[in-house]
């Protein structure tokens, strides 16, 4: 008993840091903010990183975890912003621009997003991996194109359509409050039964139909539920703006996204909240900072920076700097966030080197097993002790 | 409630001209041990694929418990009781032991929890949880894996990864179980462990099996019946001894001279 509360400690520790610290990085902002001592620009900052962590999140969970690739979730995005912008007028008069007229926007927004997800995720989850690509690629472009095209007095057509802006100095906090609700959501999910069969289909597709999965109902919901908070995020833009213009939703918004979730590392929450942070950081301060002609610099940069940390994660030649200088590692000694199964190699150094890879697999192969020893006690036998 | 657990009739499928299987009939007793073999490209595992909906039949069909099952998908299929394993093993590598054998859990009744308690942390989702726990770890246990049951699965020695994909087969509360090779790739110590597994769990679980298998020692070990296939029809079944005695088995396995 004592060991399964250990265990349930150690899990529940890991699970909950992302809320902690998004939540402490929210207070300390609102209270600054209370203070007077933000400027505009860091708001600015802190709404577009908000927004940056609800779509990569959100897409994370088809790409990290469901194992498909989606090219659209910008068009989710512009479907969410362009319905909840709309919505957000029409309710301006009566409800003025206040917290219920934008909670009935997201609402609104997010379902009519999450039905184009189940639309588009009905036909199009039946091809696999660039085909499907390639299909939600085409959505998001299609999407783009509806809304450009529609007359000026319902979508605003090529003009963009204006939207109430929301309070500067607070829609930040009501952005963060999103990405909780976005993580519980997402997080909850992936700690299910359901999460299972989701990751279960991502690591084969042909094992989980035998085991009786019913695997398009699993991608249907991983897809709609990605769909609805990318159009959360996008009712976010909306009030975040004073227009909303279709042509932001280009498909190099998708591929930024998806930089995202894979430099994060595909299926790692924290990470992909991290590299959205710092990707909305980086793209927002040289935006401001390179002014005039070195503008053309910033694409430039923005790339190098994105191969630097690519080569830098894979590179051989520098593993052993990566690992001297792991800041997991150091994370995890700081907090004690020690996995319980990983505490009793964690005394003796050399005991990971035990642990059975892939490629001692021949190895222990070619040893002979007593059979009875490797029954009572199997990882004796792995360890060719 | 039929003689045969699985029975099939005329069970048959071609792609395009090509027959690849005719005429295939199967007929299983409940507890029994029964052996599919023949040589290379002889159809053995399309007539598993067609008995768990991997393909749909172009003739015949078959009956687990006097029960017709084809047209269904594979879904379906394994929720009405036939589980399988592969030929090259097929595990959710990337998950650790233990949630492998959850995600066999997956559709039993008594683990069932919708999507939204789960996403709202209701107290049934905590209690699903723990009951899957529980039986995960007491299958992992019989199968000697508990003590790995927090490694990811690829991370397992290759006799062991052939467990677990039974294991997961089992948790799927099977009345009938497929096992596709189960003794490719394994050392003449290991075949010998798993022969005992496979009698073990028609023992224990009140299982019937129905295996496809190239090592004759095990086949003539532990199979009741078998039926022998050669260019997808059927050359002998009956007894183990008698089937593989007869003149067209040997031709079909060595050639003729």
């Amino acid at each position: 008993m004592n060991r399964i509360i250990e265990k349930i400690k150690g899990i529940t520790w890991k699970y909950y840091l992302n809320y902690i610290v998004i939540g402490v990085v929210a207070a300390v902002f609102s209270a600054l903010t209370f203070a007077g001592a933000l400027p505009q620009s860091t708001l600015y900052l802190l709404e577009r990183m908000t927004i940056s962590i609800i779509l990569a999140v959100s897409l994370g969970l088809v790409v990290g975890f469901l194992g498909e690739l989606s090219l659209g979730h910008a068009g989710f995005m512009c479907i969410g912003a362009y319905i909840g912008g709309k919505v957000s007028v029409l309710l301006a008069d009566a409800l003025g621009k206040g917290v219920v007229n934008l909670l009935i926007s997201l609402l609104v927004g997010a379902l009519i997003a999450a039905a184009a997800g189940f639309i588009v995720g009905l036909p199009a989850l039946r091809l696999k991996g660039d085909y499907l690509a390639i299909v939600t690629l085409a959505f998001c472009e299609i999407v783009k194109s509806l809304f450009q095209n529609t007359s000026e007095e319902s979508f605003g057509g090529p003009l963009g359509l204006r939207t109430p802006r929301f309070d500067k100095q607070y829609l930040f906090i009501i952005g963060f409050v999103l990405v909780l609700v976005t993580l519980a959501v997402i997080q909850n999910l992936l700690r299910s039964k359901h999460g299972r069969a989701i990751t279960a289909i991502r690591d084969n597709e042909i094992a989980a139909h035998a085991t009786g999965i019913n695997v398009t109902k699993y991608k249907l919901v991983a897809f709609v539920i990605s769909a609805a908070f990318a159009g959360v995020a996008g009712v976010l833009y909306s009030f975040a703006n004073n227009n909303v213009q279709a042509a932001v939703f280009d498909y190099n918004y998708s591929i930024e996204i998806l930089v995202m979730v894979v430099l994060g590392g595909m299926g790692n929450i924290t990470g992909t909240i991290i590299s959205a942070a710092v990707i909305t950081y980086l793209n927002t301060t040289l935006t401001v900072v390179l002014t005039g002609n070195l503008a053309v610099l910033k694409d430039l940069i923005y790339a190098l920076v994105l191969i630097l940390i690519v080569v830098y994660n894979n590179a051989p030649a520098l593993k052993n700097f990566r690992e001297k200088y792991n800041p997991r590692k150091f994370l995890k000694a700081l907090l004690k966030l020690t996995h319980p199964e990983s505490k009793k190699y964690a005394d003796d150094e050399g005991a990971w080197a035990r642990v059975p890879t892939k490629i001692e697999m021949n190895e222990i192969l070619s040893t002979d097993i007593v059979v009875n020893e490797s029954t009572k006690n199997p990882d004796k036998a792995d360890k060719g002790e | 409630m039929s003689e045969f657990v699985l029975e099939t009739k005329n069970l048959g499928i071609s792609f395009g001209g090509l027959k690849a299987v005719q005429n295939v009939n199967l007929k299983i007793k409940k507890n029994e041990i029964y052996g599919l073999i023949g040589p290379n490209g002889a159809g053995k595992t399309t007539v598993f694929n067609m008995l768990t909906g991997v393909y749909q039949p172009t003739t015949g069909t078959f009956y687990l418990n006097g029960e017709e099952l084809k047209g269904n998908s594979q879904e379906v299929i394994n929720r009405k009781g036939i589980a399988r394993t592969f030929q090259n093993i097929r595990l959710f590598n990337n998950m650790t032991v233990i949630r492998n054998v959850m995600v066999g859990l997956h559709n039993l009744p008594e683990f069932k929890c919708g999507i939204l308690p789960t996403i709202l942390r209701f107290p049934s989702q905590y209690k699903t949880e723990r009951a899957m726990v529980k039986r995960a770890e007491e299958l992992l246990s019989i199968f000697g894996l508990y003590e790995s049951r927090n490694l990811l699965a690829y991370n397992l020695p290759y006799g062991k990864q052939r467990k677990l994909e039974i294991a997961r087969a089992l948790a799927t509360n099977p009345t009938l179980l497929l096992l596709d090779e189960p003794a490719a790739g394994m050392n003449p110590h290991e075949t010998e462990e798993l022969m005992e597994t496979i009698r073990f769990v028609r023992d224990n679980f009140d299982m019937t099996i129905l295996l496809i298998e190239h090592d004759m020692s095990l086949v003539k070990g532990i199979c009741d019946n078998v039926t022998v296939l050669n260019f997808g029809t059927t050359l002998a079944e009956g007894n183990v001894n008698d089937a593989l005695s007869e003149p067209e088995v040997i031709k079909a396995y060595l050639g003729d001279d």
